[in-house]
C-alpha cells in the first residue's frame, strides 16, 4: 500500500491531492496513520504504535484502520502497489 | 526597464454571473511591468459591469453587436482607432472572434495588431468538428453530431446513449436524459445561439481545464491546469484550483504542437475514472479565470500582448500548484450621468 507520493499532509490535518485539487480535512489519528502509511509502514507496524499511544483495543482499532484505509483508497490517496 | 507605450483595447467587459474574459485580461496586463498601458474598453451593453471600472479602463466605446455585420464592426472600430490610435486589440467573445479574425488584414491596414487563431484553426475545432478533429491530430474526443431541425432528434438514439449533451455552437451545454428533454433544449439554444446545436457523447468523469497560450509556431508559451471547484447554475467557474496534471499539459502541448495554435485557448476536458482525458471542448481565446494563471505565476495576458507585437516571448516552465481562485461579486455605485453618457453617446 503507497501513499500517493505528491499528497501533501499539513500538520492540521488538511490533506491535498494536487492531481484532482481535492482537499480533505483529517482528525489527529487519521492524520497519524497516514503520516506512517506515508512512510510505507505497515498495518502489524502502525498497529502497536496506536494501542500502545491510544485507549483502543486490537479489534476496535483494526475494524477502524481498514475502514479508514478504504476510505483512503476510495478517494484514491492510496494504491494498493507496493 | 524602459516601459513600451501600448494603447490596449479589449471586449468582454460583462463581469456578471456569466463573466467575460476582458477584466481578468486587463488586469494581467496591467500587472505587467512591460508597458505604459492606456485600456480601451469595448462593449455590448451599456451595463456591462467593467465600463464603470475606473482602474482597469481608461475609455469605453459601445460597438455594434456581430450579428450587425462585419462592416458596422470595423468601421466602428476605425472611428474609435482614429482618436484613440489603438496598438493591440484582444477579442474575448466566441461569437465575435471570426468577425475579427476576417478582419485581420483590414485591422494592420489600421496600425491594430491582434494574437488570434487562424480561420482554418478556429474552424476545425468547432464543437461540430470535434470527431474529426480527434481523428485528425490523434485525441480521445466524445462522439458529437450536429443538428439543424426537430426531424433529426429522434435519429439521436440510432448513434448515442442516453443521457447525451446538448450543446450550442458558441456557448451553453445540458445533459438531456431523453429526446423529450432533447426537443426542450434543442428550441432553448437555437434561439439563443443559432443552429446547428450539437450532440454530444456524454463522458462519465470529472471536468478539468488548461488555459493556455500557443505562439503560432507550434511552441507552448504557457499553459496552467485547473478544477473548478466551485460551479454555479449557469456552469461557471466560480472558485478554482491549479492542478498537479503533467498529462494535462502533454495533452496541451500535443494540441498546440499539431495544429501550430496561434493565440489564447481553453482546454475543457473530461477526466474518466480510468484516468483518460477526453477533449470536449477547445475554446479559441483566453477564457475568465485567466487571473488564476496570473495569480500562478504565469502572465498569459502579458504574454500574449507581446507576441502581437512580434516580440520574443520564453515560454513559462513552471506555476503554482494549488493556487485558487475565489469568485466575489461587488456592487458598485454609479452615477446616472455615467450611465446617461455611455446610454447616449456611445463612449465614457
Amino acid at each position: 500500500m503507497k501513499v500517493k507520493k505528491n499528497i501533501a499532509i499539513s500538520e492540521s490535518g488538511f490533506v491535498f491531492d494536487p492531481s484532482s485539487g481535492e482537499s480533505y480535512s483529517l482528525n489527529p489519528i487519521g492524520t497519524e496513520i497516514l503520516e506512517y502509511l506515508k512512510k510505507n509502514m505497515s498495518f502489524e507496524e502502525i498497529s502497536p504504535l496506536i494501542l500502545e499511544k491510544y485507549d483502543v483495543d486490537q479489534i476496535t482499532f483494526e475494524r477502524y484502520y481498514f475502514d479508514f484505509v478504504n476510505s483512503l483508497q476510495q478517494f484514491n490517496l492510496i494504491s494498493n502497489e507496493q | 526597464m524602459n516601459k513600451i507605450k501600448l494603447t490596449l483595447a479589449a471586449t468582454g467587459l460583462n463581469n456578471t454571473d456569466n463573466p467575460g474574459p476582458g477584466i481578468p485580461v486587463i488586469r494581467g496586463i496591467r500587472e505587467s511591468n512591460a508597458f505604459d498601458l492606456r485600456v480601451i474598453g469595448l462593449a455590448y451593453e451599456t451595463l456591462e459591469p467593467g465600463i464603470y471600472m475606473e482602474d482597469m479602463v481608461d475609455k469605453v466605446y459601445i460597438i455594434p453587436y456581430p450579428s450587425e455585420g462585419t462592416e458596422a464592426l470595423i468601421q466602428r472600430i476605425e472611428a474609435i482607432n482614429s482618436i484613440e490610435k489603438i496598438d493591440v486589440l484582444i477579442p474575448n467573445f466566441d461569437a465575435e472572434l471570426f468577425t475579427f479574425m476576417k478582419a485581420e488584414e483590414k485591422l494592420v491596414a489600421m496600425g491594430i495588431r491582434t494574437f488570434l487563431p487562424t480561420i482554418e484553426q478556429f474552424e476545425e475545432r468547432h464543437k461540430s468538428n470535434l470527431p474529426d478533429f480527434g481523428k485528425k491530430y490523434n485525441i480521445k474526443v466524445p462522439e458529437s453530431k450536429p443538428i439543424l431541425n426537430h426531424s433529426d432528434i429522434k435519429s439521436i438514439k440510432d448513434d448515442f446513449e442516453y443521457p447525451v449533451m446538448v450543446k450550442g455552437k458558441f456557448y451553453d451545454a445540458w445533459v438531456a436524459y431523453n429526446e423529450e428533454q432533447v426537443r426542450i433544449y434543442f428550441n432553448k439554444i437555437s434561439a439563443k445561439w443559432g443552429l446547428p446545436v450539437i450532440i454530444q457523447e456524454f463522458v462519465k468523469g470529472t471536468e478539468v481545464n488548461v488555459i493556455a497560450l500557443g505562439d503560432g509556431k507550434g511552441n507552448t508559451i504557457g499553459a496552467v491546469p485547473m478544477r473548478k471547484q466551485y460551479i454555479t447554475d449557469k456552469g461557471k467557474a466560480w472558485g478554482g484550483i491549479t492542478l498537479d496534471a503533467p498529462e494535462m499539459l502533454e495533452l496541451t502541448d500535443h494540441i498546440i504542437k499539431s495544429t501550430q495554435w496561434k493565440g489564447g485557448m481553453e482546454l475543457e476536458l473530461i477526466r474518466t475514472s480510468k484516468n483518460e482525458l477526453f477533449v470536449i471542448e477547445i475554446n479559441p481565446r483566453i477564457p475568465a479565470w485567466v487571473y488564476l494563471a496570473v495569480g500562478a505565476g504565469q502572465n498569459l495576458p502579458e504574454a500574449l500582448v507581446k507576441l502581437a507585437l512580434g516580440q520574443k516571448v520564453e515560454p513559462y516552465s513552471k506555476y503554482d500548484i494549488g493556487k485558487m481562485f475565489v469568485r466575489y461579486s461587488w456592487d458598485m455605485i454609479v452615477d446616472l450621468k455615467k450611465f446617461e453618457q455611455i446610454s447616449t453617446e456611445g463612449e465614457i
